[in-house]
């Protein structure tokens, strides 16, 4: 999930409600879209910017684990494949930021957000790409946990997100195939190899596993969002289905999950797991994971680096703007 | 802080079989030229148009959604305009 511990307003029972409160909510429930002028309570706006900002974020700062590989990958093939990857990541951080836009907020004050630590990305981004297979974890796993949250969410609420989500699950689904055939290729490959696979799952499982966030049953925030729909289903149910889906996919590669408690319950229908280690997550949402810093100043590097290229174009722009004004032939 | 955002473009896009234009989604960029260059980027990367429109956001005018009532129920006691309204005998044949 790109979006983790989004806080939201509190909940309030249909009594608490103002009359416009109330119309808001049925309109959810009928499964309206809300659009960007319409009446929303300023909860329902300032979560929404809270959760499609940080996972614009994600999608940005998502794209240097990847890119660290681009220039090595091992063949020419690859390295399109994987630039088109970290492109099409770009891509949806752009349409999630105008998504977060619609709602008030400017596309500089996220990015200053971001830079200041204001507002977070999501918690895998912090672990470091050390070989080739990971390239292929990370577009199995942490694609794939993406997409976990990311198809449900195409029914959000939120017009602007959810279109935004349809867009994104589209060629979403590109980025793991790439990942798992990446994984394949390593894993039939030589001994070497399927142990460098071996080593990005095992250093990938769990990271991937935080992604979906705390167990968030008994969480307001949470029952929140999803009276709002703008959460669909809890962090708990997410995870569950990630490890039932994932878990036949790493035996057909023939690498092994590391946890040993990992199990198929015939009487849940599900397979039991082992919690990842809550306490590494809580390090890395506040700013101690491997490569936290690493990151933000990579990000922050390329905001300022980039600042007289964003100012010398609308110079530019106003400059033969005011031409086409003094001039209207000239400029024909 | 003085400095300007780029402004904001909305985009269109016409899908290969001579369709409409259609709004895809928005983005930003210094000028019109530099719009049609993004939204390439940002909107057809896979082949999804043959022709982009780029509209700044702020030269739109929409109508109001609280006026959603006023705007477009009148349509709906006209139900003559729709020709499953009336009927035609079968034997007329179609038409």
């Amino acid at each position: 999930m790109y979006a983790q511990m989004v806080k939201s307003e509190g909940m309030k029972s249909a009594e608490e409600m103002t009359p416009e409160e109330r119309a808001f909510q049925n309109r959810i429930d009928r499964n309206e879209k809300i659009e960007p002028k319409e009446w929303m309570p300023e909860g329902y706006r300032k979560t929404l910017i809270r959760q499609i900002g940080q996972h614009a974020h994600s999608e940005i700062v998502g794209q240097l684990p990847e890119g660290n590989w681009i220039t090595r990958a091992p063949t020419l093939e690859r390295k399109a494949i994987l630039l088109a990857k970290v492109q099409d990541e770009a891509g949806h951080g752009l349409y999630l930021y105008s998504a977060a836009e619609t709602l008030g907020v400017s596309r500089d004050e996220l990015m200053e957000k971001l830079h200041s630590g204001a507002m977070k990305y999501s918690s895998i981004f912090n672990y470091p790409t050390l070989t080739w297979a990971d390239m292929g974890a990370v577009g199995w796993l942490v694609d794939g946990a993406a997409i976990m949250n990311q198809v449900p969410l195409q029914r959000t609420s939120y017009g602007p997100y959810s279109r935004a989500m349809i867009r994104i699950c589209k060629e979403e689904s590109f980025h793991q195939r790439q990942g798992y055939a990446i994984m394949m290729k390593m894993a039939q490959g030589t001994p070497e190899q399927k142990e460098m696979a071996q080593d990005a799952l095992n250093r990938f499982w769990y990271p991937a596993l935080m992604m979906f966030g705390p167990s968030d049953k008994d969480s307001v925030h949470s029952a929140q969002s999803m009276a709002w729909k703008i959460k669909m289903n809890t962090n708990d149910e997410l995870r569950q289905k990630f490890v039932d889906e994932t878990v036949p996919q790493a035996e057909y590669l023939g690498l092994t999950v590391p946890d040993e408690t990992l199990r198929w319950n015939e009487e849940r229908g599900h397979y039991d797991f082992a919690e990842p280690d809550w306490n590494e997550f809580f390090e890395v949402i506040k700013g101690n994971g491997p490569c936290n810093r690493e990151r933000l100043e990579a990000r922050r590097t390329a905001w300022e680096e980039g600042r007289w290229f964003r100012e010398g174009l609308m110079a530019y722009a106003e400059k033969s703007a005011a031409r086409r004004k003094a001039a209207p032939h000239a400029a024909e | 802080m003085s400095r300007k955002e780029w402004p904001l473009w909305e985009i269109f896009i016409r899908g290969q079989h001579g369709l409409n234009h259609r709004h895809v989604g928005s983005l930003h960029a210094p000028d019109a030229e530099m719009a049609i260059r993004n939204a390439r980027d940002v909107y057809t990367r896979r082949k999804e148009g043959v022709s982009i429109w780029v509209v700044r956001s702020a030269d739109i005018t929409a109508s109001a959604p609280s006026e959603k009532g006023p705007m477009f129920d009148p349509a709906e006691s006209k139900v003559y305009r729709h020709p499953t309204f009336f009927d035609i005998p079968d034997e007329v044949g179609h038409m």
